[in-house]
């Protein structure tokens, strides 16, 4: 009788115990990756943790970070933006353009407002009309990419002279020893993530992610709070193109072509749900990062750059699984 | 309905043989509750047995046993005198019970036919489905049960009383024994409901027992042979449907003394703080007018269905009025959401806490401030300590168990879940607070705190609206009682002055009132 | 004869009609009126040469757009198609130093096994068909540029490119299996159990699982299915241009979804039809190839496409306000 008992405990706790690794792990989970990642790659390679390195990789990873921070509002808003890859094509080649026609200043301010109003579709189609978002940014991707093909009459644009302009700061300069798309990322990857935590904003947009009913039934104004979101979204686009352009000094057409996946890998990565109403800009930033690492880590081991994505291919979906995973406690699903 | 049918019905039904299906001894526990103790009773074959009781009674989870979704902590299930274990649903339809769902089981865009087969296409060679014959076997079932529409109609153009018929035929596919239906007739018409007694009928005659769900006394006297009753829980008896009138059964089912403590009820009222004149929503409600005092606790009494919740949300705002007026504190107000209502002081702690009224992924204290965020921020930015006194307040105030205010509100009990959502409503100060449900499902000592706190509340000064479906609760805490049926207000009692049974009739439709007023439209008598 | 008097019956019955549910979609009226327009707008558009190139150019997002509409009515998605059809492109070229057939055979396997392995990874971990088909196309996508090693591959056997330009009659080849095809998935969804089974599983997965119906087959078979014409397109896409490139196939999932839910099909799942998808593969093409005749630069057919898709929604959206009682949120 006593020995079943222990058994029966033993297997219990045996239980327990699985349970909570697993628990640990998913919450744990992407941060230890990333470090044991990092320490991997360290070993292989001497340049990896060298400063220079480091700050390499965090600076060409900053353009998708500044996109993926947007977006994460909009994801934790219960919705999707599919259209920032073709609105960054279309804010990149619009400043650049107009950088020699108007001057830098006013390009950077009229790219904002067309880029914010392209925003603001998006923002009364899915908060006002309440239409799907996944296929009404799908439907704007398309058409802000015949827009730039438009506009640009199938060509690429550039900036006459690099040099000559204070407009290369953004994508070429330093401050305090810090390449600037770092500071830009890292102050809106702050700012946002302060609004995120700290306003009654960020709370309202939880809540609607959460529970859209039950938001609506608190009085929260679900329409205006879900069109906020993409005009956020369409802002942080704005900066990464002037980021990009002023990096570049010229742009293709179809130049922001693929990075809506990148952005959404890195914000699955980091852990924060497609469902919505959890998450965090911490997290994105993680994520993206992550994937920046392993693209240099990789590079540096004398892999080709594509290697990476089926890195990014594989570790997406074990992390969204172990995830699942411990939240109903099992690993497989159990329906046939 | 005249009692020549009744006779008619109970000299045709079948003979007192093996009951088709017994119960002996049910029982069925959850945390904290006893939601089933010792129940037995026995359903013939060719019968149909009405359960009857009051929400709350058990008859739902009785149900749920019987249809295999929940297994009994005690007692035998004995089917043709055999004793059933169900593990799943699937088991106990195999074995011939089947419930009757509201059409939540059926997939919405695909034809009656295949609806009625799902899952058991009939097969030609090589995966394809033998159209001749699925069509002809459900035109079959639907020709058995008379039904005006065809197999091959699409289900998502069918009305719900044809939706049901639909459950009906697919249960028939297994040639059940016995058939479970719940609160059937809750969403049809009164054209509709001839239609499905006529089926009621038909199945009877091919030997089906039928237990029988339902609150509306007419129905239950035209339909069935016997009926039970169930009271908090327990069996409270079977009586011949021809041996009994509609007082008896009545009494059957609320007798119990109601510990109503009228006297703690607020007295003092002031002006109207609520006033609704004609309120009429097309298709759901029609000419709604009562008013509420501050300081008043109304009570809004009906079934499933009446349109109480409905009304209750347009007045929040989330639904349109086709016609009639809202009057908030003497003036007509303007609510096109549920923003403008909170913004105006109106506050509803919602029927449906998880779906609406919480966000169980959130903690505790971000919940109870989610719906008076302004009061808690300053530009903007959240003040947490400001935050947190909230939360502390209204735990302490209402006693809420919770390990922390970290805690996810999804992790909670019932009872403390529904204390959050009222504080939440609480720290908006409102002048209007609408309750729906406040106590569904929610175990004895914390209804009866609820309760309490209600009327302190009103005492404060709040004007109070509280919604049930539970007669005690209506009547123990409500100044003034408005009953609804069918989309329109039936009655409108003050306090203490009806009879349970006259209750009982205002919201089965059965109320005729003396006077040539028309209802709804009472003056409210003096305190 | 009396589906026919069905189809006019149910024409007939607006709401059904423009909610997608009629056998002929709202999406045809716009197809129809688009040909009478560019008919009207150039002389050499109705030509049968034009007519059948429309269906061969529009046959490659055509193919896979037909097993989308599966995957869609079971309420997943798959974003991995363009890459696997660029996959499948890159093997039948670059693997034809073992002969044709093989080379074939293996780029068609290919799809196979990567929408077994989606179907496979979305059954039994539970995770989301987007996260898992994002993934895939990333991941694929990768696995091309690792065989390809960023090249291109050019066909050394000409038999291999002819066939792409080979016809029976004035048809093209192309053309005629594409056709097919789409008869062959149309049949299938109407009347198989699988077909059947999956608008249970789309529309009711509760309902469908209680029911008996295995859920997670029944998905895995669609993936199956829509890797299987991923892989096709990208072998007759190889075929026409005697060729593969490495990012071949880069968007073409966004085209495949948009034509679907032109046809009608609900990304919630349970509802949608072949011919719903071959009207909204159609508007793609003959609006392309129209503009294309009338010397519009392409650009504008992307903003059209932006605008058509939207309104569907909106007009979607319109027709169905929720005929239960229930509150709008």
């Amino acid at each position: 009788m006593a020995v079943a008992e222990q058994i029966k405990q033993g297997s219990i706790l045996g239980e327990k115990r699985k349970a909570d690794l697993l628990s640990f792990l998913s919450a744990q989970g992407i941060l230890m990756f990333f470090l044991i990642c990092m320490f991997v790659f360290s070993l292989f390679s001497e340049q990896f943790f060298s400063q220079g390195n480091i700050m390499t990789v965090v600076r060409q990873a900053s353009i998708i970070g500044i996109i993926a921070v947007g977006v994460t509002v909009v994801i934790i808003g219960g919705n999707l933006d599919l259209s920032v890859g073709s609105m960054l094509s279309f804010a990149t080649v619009l400043v650049v353009d107009l950088h020699d026609k108007v001057g830098p200043a006013e390009a950077i301010l009229i790219m904002f407002a067309a880029t914010l109003l392209l925003g603001a579709v998006n923002g009364f189609l899915v908060g006002f009309m309440r239409l799907n978002s996944l296929i009404v940014t799908l439907a704007m991707l398309s058409a802000i990419q015949g827009l730039v093909l438009i506009y640009s009459g199938g060509q690429n644009v550039d900036i006459a002279d690099p040099g000559a302009t204070w407009f290369s700061e953004f994508g070429r300069g330093y401050l305090f020893g810090i390449a600037v798309p770092i500071i830009i990322f890292a102050l809106l990857a702050i700012i946002i993530q302060i609004a995120m935590s700290f306003t009654s904003y960020g709370r309202r947009i939880f809540a609607i992610g959460g529970n859209p009913t039950a938001a609506v039934y608190a009085g929260i104004r679900k329409n205006w709070c879900v069109f906020g979101t993409y005009l956020i979204s369409a802002f942080c686009v704005a900066c990464a193109a002037m980021v990009l352009g002023s990096r570049v000094m010229g742009s293709q057409n179809n130049v922001g072509q693929g990075y809506e996946l990148l952005v959404l890998a890195g914000i699955i990565l980091g852990g924060t749900s497609l469902l919505g109403g959890a998450g965090s800009i911490w997290k994105t930033v993680i994520g993206v990062l992550i994937l920046g690492f392993i693209q240099n880590g990789l590079l540096l081991l004398g892999y080709p750059y594509y290697t990476q994505w089926l890195v990014t291919w594989v570790i997406i979906i074990l992390a969204v699984w172990l995830d699942l995973a411990n939240k109903r406690k099992s690993l497989l699903v159990r329906h046939p | 309905m005249n009692t020549s049918d009744v006779t008619h019905i109970s000299e045709e039904s079948a003979q007192v043989t093996t009951p088709i299906l017994s119960l002996v001894n049910i029982t069925k526990k959850f945390p904290g509750v006893i939601a089933l103790n010792k129940i037995s009773f026995d359903v013939r074959a060719g019968e149909v047995h009405a359960l009857l009781g009051e929400n709350g009674a058990g008859k739902s989870t009785l149900m749920k046993v019987l249809a295999g979704k929940h297994t009994p902590d005690g007692g035998q299930i004995l089917l043709n005198g055999k004793s059933m274990v169900f593990a799943t649903p699937k088991q106990a339809k195999r074995s011939g019970i089947v419930l009757i769902h509201q059409e939540q089981s059926l997939v919405p865009e695909m034809s009656v036919a295949e609806n009625i087969f799902l899952g058991s296409l009939p097969r030609k060679s090589a995966n394809r489905v033998d159209w001749v014959t699925l069509h002809h076997e459900s035109q079959k079932i639907l020709d058995s049960l008379n039904c005006s529409f065809s197999a091959m109609d699409i289900v998502s153009d069918l009305s719900i009383a044809k939706k049901q018929m639909v459950e009906i035929a697919r249960a028939l596919v297994v040639t059940p024994k016995v058939l479970v239906f719940d609160e059937p007739t809750a969403s049809l018409t009164d054209h509709e409901k001839p239609v499905l007694y006529k089926m009621i009928d038909t199945l009877r005659e091919q030997g089906v027992g039928i237990v029988y769900i339902s609150h509306r006394m007419d129905e239950i006297f035209h339909l069935s042979q016997r009926i039970s009753v169930l009271r908090d829980g327990e069996y409270n008896g079977t009586v011949n449907t021809a041996d009994t009138n509609e007082d008896e059964v009545t009494k059957l089912m609320i007798g119990r003394s109601l510990e109503l403590d009228h006297a703690s009820k607020p007295t003092d009222f002031g002006d109207n703080m609520l006033e609704l004149r004609g309120l009429t929503v097309d298709g759901v409600f029609k000419d709604v007018s009562f008013s509420v005092r501050k300081g008043e606790i109304v009570g809004m009494y009906g079934l499933v269905g009446a349109g109480r919740s409905e009304v209750a949300e347009t007045i929040f705002g989330l639904r349109k009025p086709s016609r009639g007026e809202i009057l908030l504190d003497g003036k007509v107000a303007r609510l096109r959401s549920s923003h403008d209502a909170v913004v105006q002081g109106i506050a509803l702690v919602p029927e449906d806490r998880k779906d609406q009224g919480l966000i169980l992924g959130m903690n505790c204290r971000d919940n109870m401030t989610l719906a008076g965020l302004g009061s808690v921020s300053s530009n903007g930015f959240m003040n947490t300590g400001a935050e947190k006194n909230v939360y502390d307040k209204y735990q302490q105030a209402m006693k809420i168990k919770t390990p922390g205010w970290r805690q996810k509100v999804g992790n909670l009990s019932g009872g403390n879940q529904q204390k959050i959502v009222i504080g939440k409503w609480l720290h908006t100060h409102p002048k209007l607070l609408i309750l729906d449900e406040p106590t569904r499902g929610i175990d004895v000592g914390s209804k009866a705190e609820i309760h309490a706190l209600i009327k302190d509340l009103a005492r404060t000064g709040y004007a109070v609206l509280v919604i049930s479906s539970e007669m005690p609760e209506v009547m123990g805490v409500s100044n003034c009682i408005i009953a609804m049926y069918d989309g329109q207000v039936t009655a409108n009692f003050a306090g203490g002055a009806v009879s349970e049974d006259t209750l009982v009739q205002a919201i089965t439709g059965q109320y005729v009132k003396d006077s040539d007023a028309p209802a709804g439209l009472d003056d409210q008598p003096a305190a | 004869m009396s589906a026919i008097l069905d189809s006019v019956n149910s024409m007939i019955d607006m709401k059904r009609f423009l909610s997608g549910g009629a056998v002929i979609q709202p999406i045809w009226v716009f197809v129809v009126a688009i040909t009478i327009f560019f008919s009207v707008m150039s002389d050499h558009f109705l030509s049968l040469g034009n007519l059948t190139n429309i269906l061969v150019q529009t046959s490659t997002i055509g193919l896979i757009a037909l097993g989308m509409t599966y995957v869609m009515i079971n309420g997943n998605i798959d974003l991995s198609v363009g890459a696997t059809l660029g996959l499948a492109a890159s093997l039948s070229v670059g693997l034809q130093d073992y002969g044709i057939t093989v080379a074939v055979l293996a780029a068609i396997a290919s799809g196979v096994v990567l929408g077994a392995m989606n179907g496979l990874i979305v059954w039994k971990t539970g995770v989301n068909a987007f996260i898992v088909t994002l993934g895939a196309m990333i991941g694929v996508r990768g696995l091309i540029f690792v065989y390809t090693e960023e090249q291109s591959f050019y066909a050394s056997n000409f038999a291999f490119s002819d066939f792409g330009i080979s016809t029976i009659g004035p048809i093209p080849v192309l053309a005629i299996i594409f056709l097919l095809c789409a008869l062959l998935m149309h049949l299938v969804l109407k009347k198989t159990v699988h077909g059947r089974n999956t608008f249970a599983v789309g529309g009711n997965p509760e309902a469908a699982l209680d029911a008996g119906i295995r859920i997670g087959r029944n998905m895995m078979v669609n993936f199956i299915i829509v890797g299987f014409f991923a892989a096709l397109a990208g072998v007759f896409l190889a075929t026409q241009m005697g060729a593969s490139t490495p990012n071949l196939g880069r968007d073409y999932e966004l085209w495949a979804i948009t034509a679907v839910v032109l046809g009608g099909t609900k990304l919630t799942g349970g509802f949608g039809s072949i011919t719903g998808t071959m009207g909204g593969v159609l508007a793609i093409g003959v609006l392309r190839n129209g503009m294309n005749m009338m010397q519009v630069p392409a650009f504008y057919v992307l903003v059209i496409l932006g605008v058509i898709l939207i309104s569907v929604l909106i007009i979607d959206q319109k027709i169905n306000v929720n005929s239960s009682k229930g509150v709008q949120v």
